[in-house]
């Protein structure tokens, strides 16, 4: 196949493609047919106003939403979809979450868990890692999120922003093949928002795969290789982040980038 | 100083647990009431934890009987539910018995006390659980979601703990009604402590002593039990901020 030459080329694996995805909440159609690919160590920034379907085309990736049609395929599998939509196969849907790493604008980190035991939880009870070494990685990947001294706390006393380095850290902890990021920033006071960006910017110069949905403009600009503009469910404009932010073509994405500064 | 007090009241002497006192009768009463409230409220903790899923995710059919049983249970007088589950249930299993072919049986008492009183604790603790597991942020069901929990998994090690912090002050004041709902167990002549003290008193005439004795014991049950309650909610409230665990 043409496009399997062209990968091999480029050295480029695909680790996520969305093909002509289409998600309705009742009547109102959110999506009307994106499509998204993201190689291995891309990273694809998702912006747009409120209400143009940004989060529900991430949250379709993983299928906490699951698409009205389209298709979706992580690591070269495709995700079998029964003819109502519904995926077909729970251990498949299961399967492809293990390998992809959310992180939300809420951080929801479980509330009755340290941040140590947020971390292993998934590692020991889901994927059958021996506990002392699933400790071990956790603690590693706390001490690169800065939190290494937090390894006991109940994630509510700690500040939004160590919430979200823990919560970015429990992601990590599963060996994801990508990182989803659903507004990591957006729930945070101003003076946190920067911390959370540096472990992204980290993650992001480590050659990660990852998806992010953002209101932060000039980080998108700075770490993304993609950039991708919804308005209403569209893709109005996608390219390199120095032509969409340098030379926006579209009148709409001007408008946009004027009111967001 | 005993001794003055028995002198003052005779009638404490009948307290005594060597006959003529009837205090091991009494003491007997209280350990059948406390193993019936124990068994009963541990069956509808698990009729609850059924029922509250089988609420919020069953399909419509477990749904509308589960809404039959808990409004019917709820609707009830529960001296009415006991006379109607004791009788008509240990009727029906020995109708059924005789029909196979086997003799009828003797039900043993604290058998079908635990039955009669767990199926009525089990509509209120499913009531109980289910708006404690509304009551569950939804975000932290979505991480477990997100990140490949298995349903089960979920229910089991995310969902279960932390509703519990929302559904004990509730169940600990269903634990206080099902020790209490032993006493209504008398009527069906089931020995507990309420028929042990009525028994007691009429033999001996001295109903004030019996019934205040009984009264200090159910208050004990319920001293006892407000303690235990305080800590299983200061462990289930581990991680919340200033959540000092209720009284």
């Amino acid at each position: 196949m043409t496009a399997l030459a062209k990968n091999t080329d480029t050295a480029q694996t695909e680790a996520i493609r969305i093909e002509g995805l289409h998600k309705s909440f009742g009547k109102l159609e959110v999506l009307k047919g994106v499509n998204l690919t993201a190689h291995q160590g891309d990273v694809v920034a998702i912006i747009g106003g409120s209400g143009s379907g940004k989060s529900t085309m991430l949250r379709c990736i993983n299928f906490l939403e699951t698409p009205t049609s389209g298709r979706i395929v992580i690591g070269g599998q495709e995700v079998v979809l029964r003819p109502d939509g519904q995926p077909a196969n729970r251990k498949q849907i299961e399967h492809l979450r293990q390998s992809l790493g959310m992180v939300f604008q809420q951080f929801n980190l479980w509330s009755h868990k340290t941040v140590l035991e947020n971390l292993i939880e998934v590692p020991v009870h889901v994927l059958g890692i021996p506990k002392a070494q699933a400790i071990e990685t956790a603690r590693a990947l706390l001490a690169r999120v800065g939190l290494a001294e937090k390894a006991d706390v109940y994630p509510a006393f700690m500040s939004g922003g160590q919430q979200q380095r823990a919560a970015i850290a429990r992601a990590l902890a599963i060996e994801p093949r990508a990182m989803l990021f659903d507004e990591p920033t957006s729930a945070l006071d101003p003076e946190l928002v920067g911390e959370v960006l540096g472990v992204i910017r980290d993650l992001a110069a480590e050659g990660r795969t990852m998806i992010l949905v953002t209101h932060e403009m000039k980080f998108a600009r700075e770490v993304a290789s993609h950039v991708i503009y919804l308005h209403n469910g569209v893709i109005e404009e996608e390219g390199p982040p120095e032509a969409l932010f340098g030379n926006p073509k579209s009148e709409r994405l001007q408008q946009f980038l004027k009111t967001v500064g | 100083m005993l001794e003055t007090l028995v002198d003052a009241f005779p009638t404490l002497a009948l307290l005594a647990y060597e006959p003529p006192g009837w205090g091991a009768n009494l003491l007997r009463g209280l350990v059948n009431s406390i193993q019936i409230a124990l068994g009963a409220y541990a069956v509808g903790l698990i009729i609850g934890t059924a029922g509250a899923f089988g609420k919020l995710n069953g399909g419509p059919v477990t749904r509308d009987l589960l809404a039959i049983y808990t409004t019917v249970v709820r609707a009830v007088p529960e001296l009415v539910l006991i006379l109607i589950l004791y009788f008509a249930v240990t009727d029906l299993v020995n109708q059924g018995m005789v029909a196979m072919g086997y003799a009828r049986v003797q039900i043993s008492g604290v058998a079908a006390g635990i039955a009669v009183l767990g199926v009525v604790q089990g509509a209120y603790s499913t009531e109980v659980i289910r708006g404690a597991i509304l009551a569950v942020p939804a975000g932290q069901l979505e991480a477990a979601r997100a990140m490949g929990m298995p349903p089960l998994k979920t229910a089991w090690r995310i969902t279960l703990p932390l509703m519990l912090s929302n559904a004990i002050p509730g169940l600990a004041n269903l634990w206080l009604i099902a020790t209490k709902d032993t006493a209504l167990l008398a009527i069906v002549g089931f020995a507990e402590l309420t028929l042990q003290t009525r028994q007691a008193a009429s033999s001996t005439k001295a109903f004030l002593t019996f019934f205040l004795a009984a009264g200090v014991l159910y208050l004990l049950i319920t001293l006892v039990s407000g303690v235990i309650f305080g800590r299983i909610e200061k462990w289930a409230r581990r991680g919340q901020r200033g959540s000092g665990a209720g009284s």
